[in-house]
């Protein structure tokens, strides 16, 4: 009986973790789940269209190879409509994005472009965070010198705009391959993290639960990684979500300017970047490309404005009419 | 503060002497700066080589000859020294390019700018007052869009969309706009200001009726008159327009009750009014100079008027007087503009088509400074409007965010509760708190701008510092790329600078130190 009484109550009172909390506010986002689901759909889909590597995809064209015969005159084969409609029913054909002007599947490059996008925003997102959050951390705990040399280190890589770093690093490493740029712009986008996360550990290594950790013996990269981090994280995803939608952007302007992803390789800049001037004749050549930069880069903007909330629940609780009418409401929101 | 000055100062020039350094040295190794003369099969093509490594010292490693380099650009910095920035490939010195380069970029990155704040701010300003309306959604959702917009799609698809498609209809010789555009616009703006009231369903709806209704009026009217083939304000709609500006700015800033502020705006109205029939001779041969004299005496007499009506409250009548002055002298300018318009549209180098999608100005157009200065106009235009489109989002954001968060301040329900209008309240307590944190982002965001910039006078064939970029580093022509990264750097700190320190001046709980 006692023993019912208790494990009832436990469960009522059981705190929830920070984390779980956030994640539970994340995942209720309705705009945010819709968007990762999305995201993560387009994805797989487009890499297991290419392949990786030496593993084919399931896609029966090649990305750089020239078809045998140029179908309909390189228009898009798909059609969407079914016939109950006065469509021709659905179905994707032999091209179904069409085919540039020597008859390449466009299909194959448009989702070879998507893939290249993946990486970098991986490999960029993933180098900038891990470096700026170190960057950041170590000047924010340690103060003083260290902190004024990392952050006049900082300012030096701020001075000079990403995209035109981008381009000297493009230039020198576009002919590489996709990772390789992925990496370098990496080194060169981490900045704006580093900043936050010197602002977070400033006010952080202030509080009582660094003060013990010290007493108790814990090392300096104990308390930066295992005590103060965590506590920062949120300011670190929100940061990192911002950045990989930047990425997509970047790399394609980048390929777009002809730094970036050279040919034979292809980047959706690139195919935006080769086929402008076919706009009025085959206007399909630009919008797939289009639609792959835009449609992504926005899923992953909802998703960091998901994050963003979960983690700081504070800013979305403002209404002005609210706390016009009902001051009391207002008193308990704020 | 004259310490902190001098610090900021120290410490700026190290960060341009070591970011000058990496930028130097990863142009220098990019590529190979003799690729196109050992590929060209030219006779002399060994001797142009010899001479292009012992000009520009190509046999010195790029860290060492970085040096070089530095001793001549700090001469620059020094009066009286010469100012060398090296030469490029052909041996023209880069202090030569820059400044032609550099004119094109500045226009567009100002203007598009002062456009950014502008329509971000208030854009902002709006989502922030009605939070959660179907407005706010929408501008969430646009500002979303922009953000994962690359500002080269954007552009092209202006080029395809907007000028093609303005041109088309203009030179179609049927330029009426047809009944389905009609209704469409007519809806889009009456969903847009029935979002903007926002209260009861009745008030809303009533809302959209009145703007949809004007909007089709004004539509049939335009067509009516062949507007768009011979634009102008006229008599009347200068008059009505100067009236909704004495009305407007004073309501918003100064409120229609403060009988002296809507006397001063109403003078100032009618002396602009006045300037549009007394000065249409002047203008007829007037330049540049003329309409800047101009524009600063109309201030200076607003500035008298406000001053001599001003009374209590003496800044607010005169800061009044002076924005409806310069606002309806602008229309004025904007009316005379207009009239020179089918003079321009039908030059034979026009012919009908006058939104340019590459260039800065038309080849062979020659013409008395308004036709000149429609010429710029619709070449800057396009490439205007995508550079805005970078920088509007974020500011949209930006504003709304700090709008919302002022806005829950002690102070702003002190204001409330001691009686103050809705007006005063927003106008005076949270608009000018608003402001502070926006200075220092647009500040920051001005090297991103020249960056964007790049991209935009890429699409636009516009020869400006970007394209000198661009064309430079194909080359591995370093010293013009140093020249071009000295000006955005220099621009970059100066205004991080500024930032830094108007933080200080707007907000006095920020000490400097």
């Amino acid at each position: 009986m006692t023993n019912a009484t208790t494990t009832v109550t436990q469960e009522e009172t059981a705190g929830q973790s920070q984390g779980r909390l956030i994640l539970k506010r994340f995942v209720t986002n309705k705009a945010s789940m819709v968007s990762l689901v999305l995201l993560v759909a387009i994805w797989v889909f487009a890499i297991s269209a290419i392949g990786i590597g030496p593993i084919p995809g399931w896609w029966h064209h090649d990305y750089r190879t020239p078809s045998a015969s140029i179908v309909e005159g390189g228009r898009p084969t798909v059609s969407l409509i079914p016939e109950w409609l006065g469509g021709a029913g659905i179905y994707l054909g032999e091209h179904p994005f069409g085919q540039n002007r020597i008859g390449v599947d466009y299909f194959a490059q448009t989702m070879r472009g998507v893939q290249n996008s993946f990486v970098v925003i991986v490999l960029l997102a993933g180098v900038a965070t891990v470096l700026g959050t170190v960057i950041g951390a170590v000047a924010g705990y340690y103060r003083g010198w260290v902190d004024a040399v990392l952050m006049r280190m900082t300012d030096v890589f701020i001075v000079i705009p990403s995209i035109v770093v981008g381009a000297v690093v493009g230039a020198m490493t576009g002919g590489l391959g996709v990772q390789y740029l992925a990496i370098f712009l990496g080194l060169v986008a981490w900045m704006g993290i580093a900043r936050l996360v010197r602002a977070e550990f400033l006010s952080l290594r202030e509080r009582e639960f660094v003060e013990a950790a010290r007493v108790a013996g814990a090392s300096d990269a104990r308390i930066i990684f295992k005590h103060i981090l965590p506590n920062a994280m949120g300011v670190v995803i929100v940061a990192a979500s911002l950045i990989a939608a930047a990425a997509i952007i970047l790399e394609a302007s980048l390929s777009f300017l002809g730094y970036g992803i050279l040919p034979p390789d292809t980047s959706l800049g690139l195919q935006v970047s080769q086929n402008q001037s076919a706009f009025a004749t085959r206007p399909w050549l630009f919008w797939f490309p289009a639609f792959f930069i835009v449609v992504p880069a926005l899923l992953i903007n909802f998703i960091g404005d998901g994050l963003r909330d979960a983690f700081d629940p504070r800013q979305k609780r403002f209404s002005i009419r609210r706390t016009k009418e009902l001051p009391e409401n207002a008193e308990q929101r704020s | 503060m004259l310490s902190f000055i001098v610090r900021r100062i120290l410490a700026s020039i190290l960060t341009l002497l070591v970011a000058s350094f990496i930028m130097y040295v990863l142009t220098a190794y990019s590529d190979n700066p003799l690729k196109d003369l050992q590929a060209s099969n030219a006779p002399n093509a060994q001797l142009l080589i010899g001479q292009r490594i012992e000009r520009l010292d190509l046999d010195v490693p790029p860290p060492l000859r970085w040096f070089g380099w530095l001793a001549g650009a700090a001469g620059c910095l020094t009066p009286f020294t010469p100012c060398d920035l090296g030469t490029d490939l052909n041996y023209t010195p880069v202090t030569q390019l820059l400044p032609n380069a550099a004119a094109s970029t500045v226009r567009l990155v100002a203007a598009s700018t002062i456009l950014a704040i502008i329509f971000g701010i208030i854009t902002g300003i709006v989502s922030a007052l009605r939070q959660y309306s179907a407005f706010d959604l929408g501008m969430t959702f646009v500002s979303f869009f922009l953000y994962s917009l690359p500002s080269f799609l954007a552009a092209v698809l202006l080029k395809e969309f907007v000028a093609l498609g303005f041109n088309n209809w203009l030179s179609s010789g049927d330029s009426s706009i047809g009944l389905i555009p009609t209704l469409i616009i007519a809806l889009v703006i009456g969903v847009i200001m029935q979002a903007l009231v926002a209260g009861s369903n009745r008030k809303r709806l009533i809302t959209f009726a009145i703007a949809a209704a004007a909007t089709v009026g004004m539509l049939y009217y335009l067509d009516a008159v062949d507007w768009f083939q011979q634009p102008g304000l006229g008599a009347v709609g200068l008059l009505l327009l100067i009236g909704g500006i004495v009305f407007g700015a004073t309501a918003i800033m100064a409120g229609l009750n403060n009988r002296r502020a809507l006397i001063g705006a109403a003078i100032a109205g009618v002396l602009s009014y006045a300037s549009y029939f007394a000065l249409q001779g002047l203008f007829d041969i007037s330049t540049v100079w003329t309409i800047g004299i101009l524009g600063l005496a109309t201030l200076a007499v607003c500035f008298v008027v406000g001053w001599i009506l001003g009374g209590n409250d003496r800044g607010q009548v005169i800061r009044v007087t002076m924005v409806v002055g310069l606002l309806s002298s602008l229309l004025v300018v904007a009316d005379r503009y207009l009239q020179a318009w089918p003079a321009y549209i039908s030059s034979p180098r026009i012919n009908n088509r006058p939104i340019a999608t590459v260039g800065e100005q038309t080849v062979g157009l020659s013409g008395d400074m308004w036709i000149m200065g429609l010429d710029t106009f619709t070449h800057f235009l396009l490439p205007t409007i995508s550079l805005t489109l970078i920088s509007f989002a974020g500011y949209t954001r930006y504003a709304r965010a700090g709008l919302l968060e002022v806005m829950n301040q002690d102070y702003i329900r002190t204001a409330r509760a001691k009686g103050l209008s809705e007006r005063v309240v927003i106008t005076r307590h949270a608009f000018r708190n608003m402001l502070i944190p926006i200075t220092t982002i647009v500040a920051a965001d001005i090297g991103v701008l020249l960056g964007g910039a790049l991209i935009t006078e890429r699409v636009f064939a516009i020869s400006g510092m970007g394209a000198l970029f661009a064309v430079s580093l194909d080359r591995v022509d370093v010293n013009p790329v140093m020249g071009y990264f000295l000006v955005i750097a220099i621009t970059a700190i100066l205004f991080n600078f500024l930032a830094d320190l108007s933080y200080a001046l707007l907000d006095p709980r920020v000490r400097v130190k």
